[in-house]
């Protein structure tokens, strides 16, 4: 390709990525996005960054993780003990950070010893280390215990979402395309082959873990950020649950499939507001007609590449032809 | 020294009831590798059917021990049938998430019929309400009950599936299924009875647990199922009586640290053990390591 062209064309990217968040920055000035949507599209772009973690690990590196609430919750509470006490934007952007690098290093402790396990034996380990953390804010004093936190302040709108979903997709397909990135998918693909062709599998997953971690605690920095409460069992099994279900519904592997499946169960699930008695036996049925008519989840291992979807997807996320 | 004693009879009590689902899990797991999160909601559905058994038909206990084994015994068989069957060839996760939504859906369709509330099981007369005291130790009837009718199941169970036609096919299936299936064993016959046998233990862990708390509630199987599942890896997952040593283990170890430390980290403290046996010996007390080949 011609150097100009690949110039234009990143450029592009940015203009689209600028685009989006302008015009939802606008509707939300105009009110034309009210309150309630707003709450939805805060839940989505969290759950973006959710599932785009969580598919790094489980998805590119095949590490199964059912404990990914438990990061997410240490991301929210560090966030909300720091807000709480300094009410600003520098407290909130503080508490962010340190969220998620205390996500990350629980993580990267965490994914040391356990990521030597496979298969389900991983995924029991990652969602008893969930719920032990779940436990543990339940019975400390600063979290307040099974009460919660309340009252935080909210610093998380539309601009801080955008650029921290943004931030996470980016991250994540950048890492994914670099030589550690590949050297995840290896893992993924035969672990014995992988460590035979001189890829330390177990730094690969740890690191896999770690970013992922990092990303979750984001996640639950916005979280305790935007929803003014936080209490332990919000941040139990069935939130990794939910986050899995996301992943692999959109298909493992695929990062546009895990942006599309978290506004495709958002949707449903304001759908199903109307009916609160059924609303989980309808999701729960729809999740067993999806997973026995189309296993692979909506895009198997596929990136979007449709005109479609808005330029968001289109444009981070350049289909990876052949490969794998 | 009587506390002590009195902690493990009750640890005992409540390792039965671990036990009894851990069984479940550990067969079914061992012939398709499949984490059965509905499991711990079978054990719900078990507690259910003893609870209208002994209100509305007025049933005793056994009738509605036996009546409850008998309908999770079809509903575990159905479960298998209609979600995990089309899905014999598919990824794990996949089965894996049927396996939660089958989980869901059995605890908000329960929650739709009968209410999310709380209900009581009758208060129990007669026999079973007698309690032994001996110096400061109380032993109920409830208790030796339960371990009773837990050492007749798993004595049961053990007869099915050492002696008879049935259960050499399950352990031969789930050695290798592709094998078994050369041999002329019908493997979907065999996965089907080895669901409905957990099942049927999962129903009769319910009502058991119904008889000794009182009190039942649609997500009651969640936690239990969780921790059964620590007991069978724990024990070595596959393995019969590594479930039972498991999940006594774990009912006992729970008991402890509610008794002498704090009731609130008795959960953390199983999940610890989990993670600490996950990472010294990944195959569980009974299992042997298994080197990968390529």
């Amino acid at each position: 390709m011609v150097k100009g062209l690949k110039e234009l064309l990143s450029l592009r990217k940015w203009f689209l990525l600028l685009f989006t968040f302008v015009i939802v920055q606008f509707l939300v000035q105009i009110n034309v996005i009210n309150d309630y949507l707003q709450a939805t599209i805060a839940t989505i772009c969290i759950n973006i960054i959710l599932a785009v973690s969580l598919n790094l690990i489980t998805g590119f590196t095949g590490q199964f993780s059912l404990g990914h609430a438990g990061f997410m919750s240490i991301g929210a509470y560090t966030c909300a003990i720091i807000l709480l006490r300094v009410p600003s934007t520098g407290g909130f952007l503080a508490g962010l950070l340190s969220g998620a690098v205390l996500a990350a290093l629980v993580g990267f402790l965490v994914g040391l010893p356990t990521l030597r396990l496979r298969g389900d034996y991983l995924a029991i380990a990652t969602l008893g280390m969930s719920e032990i953390i779940r436990i543990i804010f339940l019975n400390l004093e600063i979290t307040n215990g099974a009460a919660g936190l309340s009252g935080i302040p909210r610093f998380t709108n539309w601009f801080y979402l955008f650029v921290f979903m943004a931030g996470t997709i980016l991250l994540i397909s950048n890492f994914l395309r670099s030589s550690h990135g590949r050297a995840c998918i290896s893992v993924r693909e035969d672990e014995i082959a992988a460590e035979a062709m001189g890829i330390n599998a177990t730094r690969y997953k740890v690191t896999a873990f770690t970013i992922g971690a990092f990303c979750a605690g984001i996640a639950g920095a916005l979280y305790a950020g935007y929803f003014y409460f936080l209490k332990p069992s919000t941040f139990g099994f069935l939130k990794s649950i939910d986050i899995l279900v996301i992943v692999v519904l959109g298909g493992m592997g695929s990062l546009s499939g895990s942006v599309l499946a978290a506004i495709l169960l958002a949707l449903i699930s304001t759908f199903l507001q109307d009916f609160p008695d059924l609303r989980m036996v309808l999701y729960s049925l729809m999740l067993i007609i999806i997973m026995i008519f189309r296993p692979q989840g909506l895009m198997g291992s596929k990136e979007l590449s449709l005109k479609m979807l808005t330029g968001l997807g289109r444009n981070l996320l350049p289909s990876r032809k052949g490969g794998e | 020294m009587e506390q002590l004693i009195q902690q493990i009879i009750n640890g005992i009590s409540l390792g039965s009831i671990y036990a009894l689902i851990a069984l479940g899990y550990t067969m079914v797991y061992g012939i398709i590798k499949l984490i059965n999160f509905a499991h711990g909601d079978i054990y719900m559905l078990g507690a259910y059917i003893g609870y209208f058994c002994m209100t509305t038909l007025k049933l005793g206990f056994l009738p509605s021990l036996i009546a409850a084994m008998l309908i999770c015994t079809l509903i575990g068989m159905a479960v298998e049938k209609i979600a995990y069957k089309p899905l014999r060839n598919a990824t794990r996760i996949a089965v894996l998430i049927t396996a939660i939504g089958v989980s869901l859906f059995i605890e908000y369709g329960t929650m739709f019929f009968v209410g999310a509330g709380v209900r009581t099981y009758p208060e129990i007369t007669g026999l079973l309400a007698k309690r032994f005291q001996f110096g400061s130790m109380v032993v109920s009837m409830q208790q030796i009950m339960i371990v009773a009718t837990t050492i007749v199941l798993m004595t049961i169970l053990q007869i099915i599936v050492r002696k008879t036609r049935i259960g050499k096919a399950m352990r031969a299936v789930s050695l290798d299924k592709d094998a078994a299936q050369l041999m002329g064993i019908n493997v979907n016959t065999t996965i089907s009875f080895t669901f409905a046998l957990g099942s049927a233990l999962a129903g009769a862990a319910g009502i058991l647990v119904g008889v000794y708390y009182n009190s039942i509630n649609p997500l009651m199987g969640v936690m239990p199922g969780l921790k059964a599942f620590v007991a069978a890896v724990l024990g070595g997952i596959g393995i019969i009586p590594g479930a039972m040593i498991g999940g006594y283990l774990i009912g006992i170890v729970e008991v402890f640290v509610s008794g002498y430390g704090s009731s609130m980290y008795r959960e953390a403290v199983v999940f610890a053990i989990l993670i600490l046996i996950l990472i010294v010996k990944p195959a569980g007390i009974l299992g042997k390591n298994i080197r990968e080949k390529v």
